[in-house]
């Protein structure tokens, strides 16, 4: 063949087949990573692991302090104030506060507990029966126990109410007991607040780990990326399979969480409702609800995703062809 | 194809590689670069592949002033030249075809096209049978041919080798060189960085001549001048 001769070398592509064959790069290079991934169990086990604690503690403590929660909720539905009327109150007086409070806009419930009564139920629940029976007279005062609607239920409103209330010249005493429960609001606040903390270096703690797991990958294959570099590679080429391996590494670990945190919520199930029980209490725990299961994988496959994506744009320039 | 004005290249550290090389390999030529070891062959390839940047002066690829190319465009520019190593630089977990196959994938090339385009390259270097093999169950002679399929499978307009007989004996380095030669017939433009001085003079090529980062002989330009 003479020289005059020469053919059009280079091979043209059309865009259409640039694309279709950059989608089919995608596909290959999110299954051969994956395959790569389960392939080599042991390589990959023990990280995926350390990953799936690390957003399994956070997802656990989610969950406990969304129960937390729930619990306290019913309980603020529960408060109850009482009011201790004077001694000195007339029964008309008694009437027309009582008819007075019912049509204020807070309350749901306003049960009156005459003194008769209130020393009754004192006899059968105290247990100390006859021997009441030789006191003189009635020590206990009429008393009206004042249920709030579920809106007015706040501990700051419901304060400001008892003081208001006890401005009243019938009423001798305003009781809310509600200490309690503002403690445990006051420690759930705290709890979370170190959750989140915790929760915040925990991701951190994701994103490092793939980041180094990403770093040994690109190291151990450096030879490689110099070849591929020589052949005339783009960087995006090159990044993308440790990018689908990080991603794999978040989703399966976010995965593995999540199946973690149920293993524990079945455990607990059985104790926990026996204890609610006890406590004449509805309540059941709740699991993961799978918008919050999502958002766990969610998470997990976005924080491998950005960790390989910070150790490939760091190391991925250090490697060049000689 | 070709063309270094007045070429300098200082690595880091002092070392000057090259000290103001100039020449012209017109496209579909192939030519022999030769000097001793350190002599600044390997430096010339590295500038035209870009693996270096020149510290001085112009190299032209095609009618591109190639210092201009910019860092994120240097894997198209490598796409157009096909390069031969001394030591094969295969992927020795991948098969032969896949060795192969490399730069159309990276190239976006079809997944229809490519079995075709592999095998039509392993063909010419004679290795069609061994597609499956993995490199390191060939020989020395045969790697280096994959090496070659692996650099002309996409249809590059020049082929740059260093030292690609450096480990072979002279009956495999003939049919090497024999090969560029084949490739060369068809118009493909080829340069091939060699110290074997016997084996240069058999295959009547053009020879550029270096010595500590110089030209000190330029048959390419003497054959221009005869003309």
């Amino acid at each position: 063949m003479s020289k005059s001769n020469r053919q059009n070398t280079s091979y043209k592509i059309s865009f259409l087949d640039r694309f279709k064959m950059a989608i089919s790069l995608h596909k290959k290079n999110a299954a051969n990573t994956l395959l790569d991934v389960l392939r080599h169990p042991t390589n990959s086990l023990l990280t995926i692991l350390v990953l799936a604690i690390a957003l399994a503690l956070p997802t656990a403590f989610y969950v406990f302090s969304s129960n937390a929660k729930a619990i306290s909720s019913n309980w603020s539905g529960g408060v109850q104030m009482a009011l201790f009327l004077k001694e000195n109150v007339s029964q008309e007086q008694r009437a027309e506060f009582i008819q007075e409070l019912s049509f204020r806009p807070e309350f749901k419930e306003v049960v009156l507990i005459p003194k008769e009564q209130a020393i009754e139920d004192f006899k059968q629940q105290s247990g100390f029966g006859d021997a009441l029976d030789y006191l003189d007279e009635n020590p206990l005062p009429d008393s009206i126990i004042l249920t709030p609607y579920e809106n007015h239920s706040g501990a700051a409103m419901l304060e400001k109410l008892a003081q208001e209330l006890e401005q009243n010249p019938v009423v001798d005493l305003a009781q809310l007991d509600m200490a309690w429960i503002q403690r445990y609001q006051a420690i759930l606040e705290i709890s979370q607040k170190v959750g989140t903390f915790v929760s915040i270096l925990l991701a951190f703690g994701v994103l490092l780990i793939v980041g180094n797991t990403i770093r040994l990958a690109i190291l151990n294959r450096r030879d490689e990326i110099q070849v591929i570099k020589l052949v005339g590679a783009t960087d995006a080429f090159i990044r993308r399979p440790f990018l689908y391996t990080g991603f794999w590494y978040g989703l399966i670990a976010a995965l593995l969480a999540a199946l973690m945190v149920n293993i524990v919520l079945l455990l607990l199930q059985q104790p926990s409702s026996t204890l609610a029980e006890l406590y004449n209490s509805g309540f059941s725990l709740m699991g993961l609800a799978p918008s919050q299961t999502l958002t766990l994988l969610a998470i997990g496959a976005g924080l491998g995703l950005f960790g390989a994506w910070f150790s490939v744009s760091k190391h991925l320039k250090d490697i060049q062809p000689t | 194809m070709i063309e270094f004005h007045q070429v300098f290249k200082r690595y880091e550290g002092g070392h000057e590689a090259l000290k103001g090389v100039s020449f012209e390999l017109p496209a579909g030529e192939m030519a022999f670069l030769t000097g001793h070891s350190g002599a600044g062959k390997s430096t010339l390839l590295k500038l035209i592949a870009l693996m270096e940047r020149p510290t001085r002066g112009q190299v032209i690829l095609d009618g591109q002033n190639i210092s201009k190319v910019k860092d994120r465009h240097i894997p198209y520019h490598r796409r157009k030249i096909g390069m031969i190593f001394q030591d094969h630089r295969l992927l020795f977990d991948r098969t032969v075809f896949d060795n192969v196959a490399l730069p159309l994938i990276i190239a976006g090339v079809s997944d229809r096209e490519i079995p075709k385009r592999v095998r039509a390259a392993l063909d010419k270097v004679g290795l069609l049978s061994k597609e499956k093999q993995l490199p390191i169950q060939l020989s020395g002679g045969e790697q280096q041919r994959v090496g070659i399929a692996r650099a002309v499978v996409n249809k590059p307009p020049l082929l740059l080798a260093d030292e690609p007989t450096g480990n072979l004996d002279p009956e495999l380095s003939a049919d090497i060189m024999n090969l560029f030669a084949e490739f060369n017939q068809v118009g493909v433009s080829v340069l091939i960085a060699s110290h074997d001085l016997a084996l240069i003079a058999r295959m009547r090529h053009p020879v550029i001549t270096l010595k500590e980062g110089r030209t000190i002989r330029n048959e390419l330009a003497e054959a221009a001048f005869d003309e």
